[in-house]
């Protein structure tokens, strides 16, 4: 009896909607949460995974796989410098409606020839294509440049990465990647995604959720100084009067 | 050894935090200045925030303004009346500051602005300490005794007050200004104001040199703690972490600031400070003149 409900369960799983996609992924991540703490710089993390199939592997095309880890989405200005009167100063701006706040993409092989347009356009994979809706002004002309420079910038702190061939794929069934996360990190939820693609078009695809959040004493501080700000400034002021006392009195104890 | 700070979000090495705490509270010891006007252009080197550099050090000044004040009262060297009311109109300015400050940090210009404050107020007190302090070493050599000179329009203004602990008899209205001037580059530059206000009350009010620091630092602890205050409700950029590594570092270095203070010569030490101050000030002027290499700038909308 027991056998035989068992043998249903498994026919039931097996006949569920995802499963009877050609390839699918099953996908490990070193850690789903990230934790904040005093001492952070930053972290590594690794995405890897298999690919499941019913069928043998297809042997007319090769797979390939890419990976995007994403930060959360905000609202951004670009500014840009011109010099006036001699010196330096923010003079034209574009408002970037959603850009995240951290972006890595891992390919296995170089992007254009893992996936094509369409498919980037669709998904919105490739980091320009990540940003969304540059809104110009109408005495800005060069709103492009803009965004360039907010890729160029990210790029060099490691806020965006493009890791063209860093993704490891074995037999066409295990891959894996390793993603480094820098310290100057946003809070919120980190969205990994995984494509799948033969000849520039996905096959399969699955997305998971990393948590990045300060604790302890860093958390309790943050949500103070957003929630509770007079008190927050409060709190600053009293540690300030009483490091500033204790100062003098140890001195005064130290020198007599 | 890396120390995440909550506000500022980024990551710094806690040594290089401590010693910069370290170096300002030597500097403090030595010449008896705050030093914020050195701790905020020292932050914004390290990559942290400007808009989060200027909030913390006001947050930072209000520490080292208690540890000094105490050596102070207990020498009854505060003039009570006349920091009340160069408070009063400290805490004027330091709000126009900060309203100042937020209606540039939606303009996306409270970089320029902060930048623009040190280089002219680092440049003018570096340039004037410089001059000053080559001409007293020069007298010293010769041996003439300086002049005083004597303040003669303030004397002619309404609303007066006594002053008993500096002996003055004066018009209410010029230490009102001084404050809130005070105020203003408090909440502007994160800094407590003493490197404009000491020279203002010794030449402008004609104060005693002896009520001078002692009144200043009174001063200097309200208006630093009402900006503190206003940036934590307002702008949000008070970071407690970073405050609490720069006092701890400040604490240490006064002390040893204040012995090797001890064994220089006035003239030497005030020629030390002010070409320390106009190296600082030549260094934020550059990157506000030279071509950056970056013309772009990204900031967070709203």
């Amino acid at each position: 009896m027991i056998r035989a409900l068992l043998s249903l369960l498994f026919l039931a799983v097996a006949a569920a909607p995802g499963a009877r996609a050609e390839e699918s992924v099953v996908l490990g991540l070193s850690r789903n949460a990230v934790s904040i703490s005093t001492n952070f710089d930053g972290s590594d993390i690794l995405v890897y995974g298999a690919v499941k199939r019913e069928v043998p592997i297809p042997g007319d095309s090769e797979l390939d796989v890419v990976i995007t880890v994403e930060g959360p989405f905000v609202p951004l200005t670009v500014y840009r410098k011109e010099r006036r009167f001699g010196i330096w100063v923010n003079t034209q701006a574009v408002e970037v409606d959603l850009a995240p706040s951290f972006y890595a993409i891992a390919t296995s092989g170089p992007f254009r020839s893992v996936m094509s347009h369409v498919e980037d356009l669709r998904n919105r994979v490739s980091i320009p294509r990540a940003i969304r809706s540059v809104g110009a002004p109408i005495e800005v002309e060069d709103a492009q440049v803009f965004s360039e420079a907010l890729i160029r910038i990210r790029s060099n702190t490691g806020r965006y990465q493009l890791l063209e061939g860093e993704v490891a794929v074995r037999e066409e069934t295990l891959f894996s990647t390793s993603v480094r996360l820098p310290a100057n990190l946003t809070e919120g939820t980190y969205r990994t995604r995984i494509f799948l693609t033969r000849d520039g078009r996905v096959v399969g695809q699955i997305a998971r959720d990393i948590e990045v959040r300060k604790v302890g004493i860093e958390r309790w501080l943050f949500n103070l100084s957003q929630n509770q700000p007079f008190l927050y400034g409060l709190l600053a002021l009293v540690l300030a009067l009483a490091a500033g006392w204790v100062a003098s009195t140890v001195t005064r104890l130290l020198r007599s | 050894m890396q120390l995440y700070l909550p506000i500022a979000e980024v990551s710094v090495n806690l040594i290089l935090l401590l010693g910069v705490g370290t170096l300002v509270g030597i500097l403090s010891g030595m010449f008896g200045v705050g030093g914020g006007f050195l701790i905020t252009p020292l932050l914004f080197f390290m990559g942290i925030p400007p808009a989060v550099a200027v909030a913390t050090g006001a947050n930072q000044i209000v520490a080292s303004s208690v540890s000094g004040v105490m050596a102070h009262l207990k020498r009854r060297t505060v003039d009570l009346k006349m920091g009340t009311v160069l408070l009063a109109g400290g805490l004027v300015g330091s709000a126009a500051g900060v309203a100042l400050f937020n209606y540039l940090k939606e303009q996306g210009q409270v970089d320029l602005l902060v930048r623009l404050a040190y280089v002219v107020f680092l440049g003018v007190i570096g340039g004037l300490m410089f001059v000053e302090s080559l001409r007293a070493l020069r007298r010293s050599k010769s041996g003439a005794r300086p002049k005083r000179r004597s303040h003669v329009w303030v004397h002619g203004l309404p609303f007066k007050m006594r002053f008993r602990a500096s002996g003055l008899y004066i018009s209410a209205i010029p230490p009102l200004l001084v404050g809130a001037a005070v105020g203003v580059l408090a909440a502007i530059m994160g800094v407590g104001g003493g490197f404009i206000m000491v020279p203002a009350m010794i030449y402008l009010l004609g104060m005693p040199t002896k009520v001078v620091i002692g009144t200043s630092l009174f001063q200097i602890i309200f208006v630093t703690g009402f900006t503190t205050l206003l940036h934590a409700t307002t702008t949000r950029t008070v970071d407690i972490v970073l405050a609490l590594a720069l006092i701890l570092g400040g604490v240490v270095g006064a002390q040893i600031g204040a012995v090797i203070g001890a064994r220089l010569r006035a003239e030497q030490l005030r020629i030390l400070l002010a070409t320390l101050v106009l190296a600082v000030c030549f260094k934020l002027a550059l990157d506000l003149f030279l071509t950056p290499d970056e013309l772009y700038v990204i900031a967070r909308a709203g």
